[in-house]
């Protein structure tokens, strides 16, 4: 007997891998929490009905929303990371000697718990000595901070449910006080690709625009998310993702990377024209 | 004591229910019979919701003369209140006010009011003949607000006009502001007259502790209450509570006359349904919402310059007490006025609140309230103060404008009348209401002198965007005027 799961990446567009066992099923506070295990992609972390992430493609994700920013300001001390309970984006962090300090706030501490349990190799970065964990809202704890980071990384869920509050105007423009002068801000940005997420995309993006007065979408391939064309957001006070990328800086550190070059971080800014057009249309 | 009812019963939902399963074939009015012959209505509404928009019949009783479910769930409704009786209302709480009204007075007869009452009650006086004696609302100078009624007001009036039949209260206000509720009534009923209660924001008081004394706790003898507001059931839903000093057989006929007689079941099951939810869950419902109204106040009085009040401005008589589940926050110190932030919360911030006047703005916390949306609100607040906060000069404050009555709204209303420039009006008697909606406090009503200052205010607020309603021309640029 096979066993698939399914997700809906449309109402009418279904994609399946083929499941070898479940390995946990839950309810938190906030949203059901599912882990399974299948051949082709590893171990993989549903919420609510959407996959987060797979052991198979999680290092995409999760090097690009961190080392691009790091490869642009040549002195992140303190970072703040929304979200990101399985501990990916701080996995990633980490391996930054400058960085001094990390804040993460994840709203729902199941999340992390499961994680340490199923995915203990990218979760355990969560108790490095630099890293502190918070277990509050989003929005919340940016609203008490002013002018304290120099990047903020939101690792949010899809804008529908517990992650809507971090796709919102009062959200975006909180970061910005939260950020010190020179300060960065990156995003999980949605794909552009089918009209529901497409939608959700423009909609960050007017508000993020009008933000700040920096604000650039680059891309990567998910082959797990919908469609496979995923974007970010690079938002930021004073530098610009690609005059002011450090190439040579950020090389001789040799951070570990398995998708994330100083090339490709070039490259990854030059959109299709259609997501040109979609972003322009809110600007 | 009589025995009380068992409120985990729901007649009209159970009879809906059963209705549903057997079956019947419709060969009656609504014409979309089930939703068959209106398929886009269907689409929108949902089968489930469509199929029970049935019509009064024999198992699902009538409510022009209810002698089974309905009355069943009207004396469970009465029993869930602590009332002697309750009428269901289909035609929002606004016809519960006029029935109130027109239970107690017949034409010519005195009510004392209130000046801060909802156009409804204006309207009823229109309709009935009666004739308002105003007692006027202290009002904050501050927060620029009509507070509750001063028991010194009550007696001079009381004193003054021996024969009046009644004393309404408009308890609590829209911002959350208390009357001495308790001592009133004992006002009333010593000099002989009825005490009758706008209780559209109070439905949460009879199912919390913590929350100040509902009317039928104090003895009133009606109440009006909004059950589609803090209650949970569907917009235009409404309950009348009747005390022990009224003839609820009279009070029925006085429903009827301007009742529908095809009332909704959608309504009728929504009071049913919200009734049994309040009455088995209405307690921790409502600790729920005085937390988040509470923790909402805490985090908005700390980003500064923005004053949530509360029961901090209790002054034992025109603030007796404070209904905590409220939240009315005075903006002008941002400089920025209520109606201001209330446009920006909703174009920038896609969020709506209940509305804006010049100086402050309400948001509403229900018991379909979650923290997110709450930290949302917060937010959103804290930011439009760092992006918009300018200095207050130039703000005028809301004030009270003591109305000048020349004659009865009902005279006034059916009086000839000429159409004239606003500002060509000073002097005349208005024969309109003229109001800031919301909250739908009459700025002019029928039969009241158009002053100077009266056309000052209203071209203020019409400039700082408020919703002006009332007059027959809706830009108010016009207004009706006695010849």
């Amino acid at each position: 007997m096979e066993f698939w799961y399914s997700e809906k990446h449309t109402n009418d567009i279904k994609f399946s891998i083929r499941v070898e066992r479940q390995l946990y099923s839950g309810k938190s506070e906030y949203q059901k929490i599912d882990v399974f295990e299948s051949k082709e992609v590893g171990r993989f972390l549903v919420l609510d009905e959407f996959l987060m992430l797979t052991e198979k493609d999680e290092f995409i994700y999760h090097e690009m929303i961190s080392h691009v920013a790091m490869a642009v300001h040549p002195h992140i001390k303190k970072v703040l990371v929304i979200g990101g309970g399985d501990g990916g984006v701080v996995r990633e962090l980490i391996q930054y000697d400058s960085i001094e300090h990390i804040d993460l706030v994840e709203i729902d501490s199941k999340v992390i718990e499961v994680c340490m349990e199923f995915f203990p190799t990218i979760t355990q970065s969560l108790q490095e000595r630099r890293v502190k964990v918070y277990h509050k809202d989003g929005l919340r704890f940016v609203r008490g901070c002013q002018n304290e980071y120099d990047l903020i990384i939101v690792d949010s869920t899809d804008p529908f449910g517990p992650g809507e509050g971090l796709f919102t105007l009062e959200f975006y423009g909180n970061c910005y006080k939260a950020l010190k002068e020179d300060g960065i801000l990156v995003n999980q940005h949605e794909s552009p690709f089918y009209t529901e997420d497409a939608l959700a995309c423009q909609k960050a993006h007017k508000k993020i625009y009008a933000t700040f007065p920096i604000c650039k979408i680059y891309q990567a391939h998910i082959p797990t998310y919908p469609s496979g064309h995923w974007l970010f957001g690079f938002a930021s006070k004073k530098y610009h993702p690609l005059r002011d990328l450090q190439e040579e800086r950020w090389n001789k550190q040799k951070i570990k990377c398995k998708y994330y070059t100083t090339t490709l971080h070039k490259g990854a800014f030059y959109l299709p024209a259609y997501v040109e057009e979609l972003l322009k249309n809110v600007e | 004591m009589k025995d009380k009812r068992n409120q985990n019963c729901a007649p009209i939902l159970d009879a809906l229910q059963d209705m549903r399963k057997g079956r019947l074939v419709p060969f009656d009015v609504p014409g979309h019979k089930r939703g068959r012959g209106n398929p886009e209505l269907t689409a929108f509404l949902g089968q489930q919701c469509i199929e029970v928009d049935v019509n009064s019949m024999k198992p699902l009783d009538n409510l022009a003369h209810p002698i089974s479910i309905i009355r069943e769930a009207e004396r469970l409704m009465a029993d869930a209140f602590g009332a002697e009786d309750a009428f269901l209302m289909v035609g929002g709480t606004t016809s519960s006010v006029q029935a109130m009204i027109m239970s107690v007075a017949k034409p010519g007869e005195k009510i004392i009011v209130p000046r801060n009452v909802h156009r409804s009650v204006m309207a009823a006086m229109v309709l009935c003949g009666a004739i308002p004696v105003y007692v006027n609302p202290e009002c904050d100078e501050r927060l620029g607000i009509a507070l509750g009624m001063q028991l010194s007001s009550i007696q001079k009036a009381i004193a003054k006009h021996r024969d009046a039949k009644a004393i309404f209260v408009n308890n609590p206000t829209y911002y959350g502001i208390c009357s001495n509720l308790k001592a009133i009534v004992d006002l009333a009923h010593k000099a002989g007259m009825k005490c009758i209660v706008d209780e559209a924001h109070g439905t949460h008081f009879y199912f919390n502790d913590n929350l100040p004394i509902s009317a039928m706790a104090a003895g009133a003898d009606m109440a009006a209450v909004s059950m589609h507001k803090s209650g949970g059931s569907l917009t235009q839903s409404s309950v009348l509570l009747v005390g022990k000093g009224m003839q609820a057989g009279y009070v029925r006929q006085i429903i009827n006359l301007t009742q529908t007689t095809s009332a909704s079941y959608l309504l009728l099951s929504s009071l049913d349904i919200s009734r049994r939810n309040l009455a088995l869950r209405g307690k921790a419902s409502f600790d729920k919402v005085i937390r988040l109204a509470e923790y909402a106040r805490e985090e908005i009085n700390e980003i500064g310059n923005y004053y949530a009040y509360s029961s901090e401005l209790k002054n034992g008589d025109s603030i007796f007490d404070f209904d905590r589940t409220k939240l009315s926050v005075y903006t002008l110190d941002i400089g920025l006025a209520g109606i201001e932030v209330y446009d920006k919360l909703r174009d920038e911030y896609n969020i709506q609140i209940e509305f804006g006047d010049l100086g402050n703005i309400l948001a509403y916390i229900s018991i379909g309230d979650r923290e997110r949306e709450i930290e949302r609100l917060v937010g959103a607040l804290a930011e439009i103060r760092r992006r918009f906060k300018k200095s207050k000069v130039g703000l005028m404050q809301q004030e009270y404008l003591e109305p000048i009555v020349a004659m009865t709204p009902q005279q006034a209303f059916y009086s000839n009348k000429k159409s004239l420039p606003l500002q060509k009006t000073e002097g005349f008697i208005c024969s309109e209401f003229v109001m800031c909606y919301p909250p739908g406090i009459p700025i002019l009503a029928p039969g009241e002198r158009i002053t100077k200052e009266i056309l000052a205010y209203i071209q203020y607020a019409k400039e700082k965007g408020c919703n002006m309603t009332g007059p027959e021309d809706a830009k108010i640029e016009n207004l009706n005027v006695i010849i």
